[in-house]
């Protein structure tokens, strides 16, 4: 399957017509990581943003797993947007496939694609939402 | 005439090299100064086959300055020169500036080429040439390389094939089209419209190529053309030329982003449709000619069959920071497949592994990593007496980090007061395996584009960061460097 029918599949990207999915594909790069690989490692910076396309990932924290990450996922998306490094470590579990989208050019995606930018905006406030609802 | 043995008959070695250009040559080299016991199998009847095969290729994109203020044979002067292989013996090294007639500072095909066979001879490098590797499986953790002569068993494989296969886009109807790497003459293009498929590399290469001759040409792929980043590259001309008649509004010429949903054949012409990727609408194009320019991909035989995971629709293996295949142990990739590592990626930065440049240094990290993980051995490591002044001459001229920029560094390891040199190692495994206390040099672009040499300390398990300030003419020896580097070890 091609990257552009993969992502048609996410629903970050649902409400992308088919031809602007190719042009998300075919304008970035995807990487592959062997079980175990970090893919974003806490206080480096530069980072980018990446949406996972098949495998599972875990966010860690001092080698602590704080949270699991599955297809049509994305992170790396705080650090992308605000410039800070990264505050936690992403470790691929399993063989993990993930589009990578640089900061800058994230930025300029959500600019293009302001659907997009809503679809994001939606699951942040939701992860927002279950990181406040479990604290004191 | 007497029957010339062959070199490298079948049977059991510890690692087998599959192909003799570049990437595969300067691996046997390596693995030979490591004592490796392997042998080197090539389909072709000499080195460079690919610089035989693709005449297209007239030219380099590398620097090669056959003068530089150091000399030749001094490893600062990799630097200068992009495209020779690498050599501990003083007659081996910077073989390529001493065959070019300097009409450009980037070799011809062919002086790439006479300076591949120079390096064979010289450095008598055998290879089993008129081999060919056809089919492999797993004995156990061995692996079994099938070939026209026989079978090869080995504890690890490195293939090093290049990325020269031509590759169609899955489009409808795309086999109306002929591929990149078919259209030698321009001149058959003479009055005839042409539609060219891709806007990377080869599908700007071959538009310049037909300009003089052709009625129309339209460029059409999803992604926008990114001029910022080809006004640096090295391409450019060739780039930019039908692009800048496009953007000029020159008729005749177009640039498109589009998808390409089908092409049909309409009697003696083709009809292209496509829709508009960073713009609303379709456009029909009826043309004499399609041309594929959608790249290339490695030849991986049967390799995706075993299991191999790939990227880039299946055209590049997936490495790890090592070059090995990220589901099939034991086999490894040289030469310009080793893309298929992209390094820690910062800033979307990749290795500069797709040119001989870059990989040159690959084949020789990996023999190291071959040497110690079958034979348990590690080199000697030397001492570092003056730790500040190692950093910053790295920092400031190891061709490694230069041209391998934010894949490779130099790491320098520090117990009880002293420091010892652990050598070139891919950033990514410096960052993300444990070790003792530690210092990284590493040459990496930032968020403006300028390059900022980096430094990353291990202490205590943890790692941390620091970029030097940016120096217009990338002198980082000097004394405000000094002081900066020294607080930062202290």
């Amino acid at each position: 399957m091609s990257i552009a029918e993969t992502l048609a599949q996410l629903a970050l990207f649902a409400d992308l017509t088919p031809s602007q999915l190719e042009a998300i594909a075919h304008s970035h790069e995807e990487d592959v990581f062997a079980a175990g690989e970090r893919v974003l490692r806490r206080g480096l910076s530069g980072g980018n943003f990446y949406v996972i396309l098949e495998g599972e990932a875990s966010v860690e924290l001092d080698g602590e797993s704080r949270a699991k990450l599955a297809r049509g996922d994305f992170f790396g998306e705080v650090s992308a947007l605000t410039g800070e490094p990264p505050t936690t470590d992403v470790v691929a579990v399993t063989m993990l496939r993930c589009l990578v989208i640089p900061a800058p050019q994230l930025e300029q995606l959500l600019l293009d694609r302001p659907q997009l930018m809503l679809r994001m905006l939606r699951m942040e406030a939701r992860r927002l939402r279950s990181t406040l609802e479990w604290q004191p | 005439m007497a029957a010339v043995e062959r070199p490298f008959p079948p049977g059991d070695y510890d690692v087998v090299v599959v192909g003799s250009g570049p990437g595969g040559l300067q691996t046997s080299y390596f693995l030979r100064q490591f004592g490796i016991r392997h042998a080197l199998l090539s389909r072709d009847e000499r080195p460079g086959g690919m610089f035989q095969r693709y005449p297209i290729f007239q030219r380099l994109i590398t620097w090669t300055k056959p003068d530089a203020p150091v000399e030749r044979s001094s490893r600062e002067y990799e630097w200068y020169d992009h495209n020779s292989l690498l050599a501990e013996e003083p007659e081996l090294k910077a073989l390529v500036p001493a065959l070019m007639d300097r009409a450009y500072d980037l070799p011809s095909r062919a002086e790439m080429e006479a300076g591949l066979c120079a390096f064979a001879d010289r450095a008598g490098l055998e290879a089993r040439y008129g081999c060919t590797w056809e089919s492999t499986r797993y004995e156990g953790e061995r692996l079994v390389l099938e070939t026209s002569d026989g079978e090869y068993r080995c504890r690890a494989a490195v293939f090093a094939l290049g990325v020269t296969e031509p590759w169609r886009a899955e489009v409808p109807g795309l086999e109306h089209a002929a591929h990149y790497v078919d259209t030698r003459d321009p001149a058959r293009y003479e009055g005839r419209d042409v539609f060219v498929v891709g806007k990377r590399n080869s599908g700007f290469e071959v538009a310049q190529g037909i300009l003089p001759w052709a009625r129309s040409i339209v460029l059409g792929s999803p992604r926008p053309v990114q001029t910022d980043a080809l006004a640096l590259s090295a391409l450019r001309v060739r780039y930019l030329h039908p692009y800048d008649e496009y953007a000029r509004g020159g008729p005749g010429t177009y640039v498109i982003d589009v998808s390409i949903e089908r092409i049909e054949r309409i009697g003696e012409r083709l009809r292209v449709t496509t829709q508009g990727t960073t713009w609303d609408g379709t456009l029909e194009f009826e043309v004499d000619d399609v041309i594929a320019a959608t790249g290339f991909q490695a030849p991986l035989q049967d390799l995706p069959q075993l299991g191999l995971v790939t990227v880039a629709d299946g055209r590049i293996p997936a490495l790890t920071p090592f070059w090995e295949s990220v589901s099939l142990p034991g086999v490894f990739f040289a030469g310009n497949a080793s893309q298929g590592a992209r390094g820690i990626g910062k800033r979307g930065a990749g290795a500069s592994s797709t040119s001989v440049n870059g990989f040159r240094y690959n084949a020789r990290v990996l023999a190291g990593h071959l040497a110690e993980r079958l034979d348990g051995g590690r080199p000697p490591r030397e001492p570092v007496a003056d730790l500040v002044s190692f950093l910053l001459h790295e920092l400031t001229s190891a061709p490694e980090l230069w041209v391998q920029k934010g894949y490779l560094c130099r790491v320098v390891s520090a117990a009880d007061g002293s420091h010892v040199d652990e050598g070139v190692v891919p950033l990514a495994s410096f960052l993300d395996s444990p070790g003792p206390d530690a210092y990284a040099a590493s040459v990496e672009v930032d968020e403006a584009g300028k390059i900022v040499p980096t430094l990353y300390v291990r202490r205590g398990g943890d790692v941390h960061e620091h970029q030097l300030e940016h120096h217009p003419l990338h002198r980082y020896d000097g004394e405000p460097y000094r002081k900066h580097v020294s607080g930062i070890v202290s």
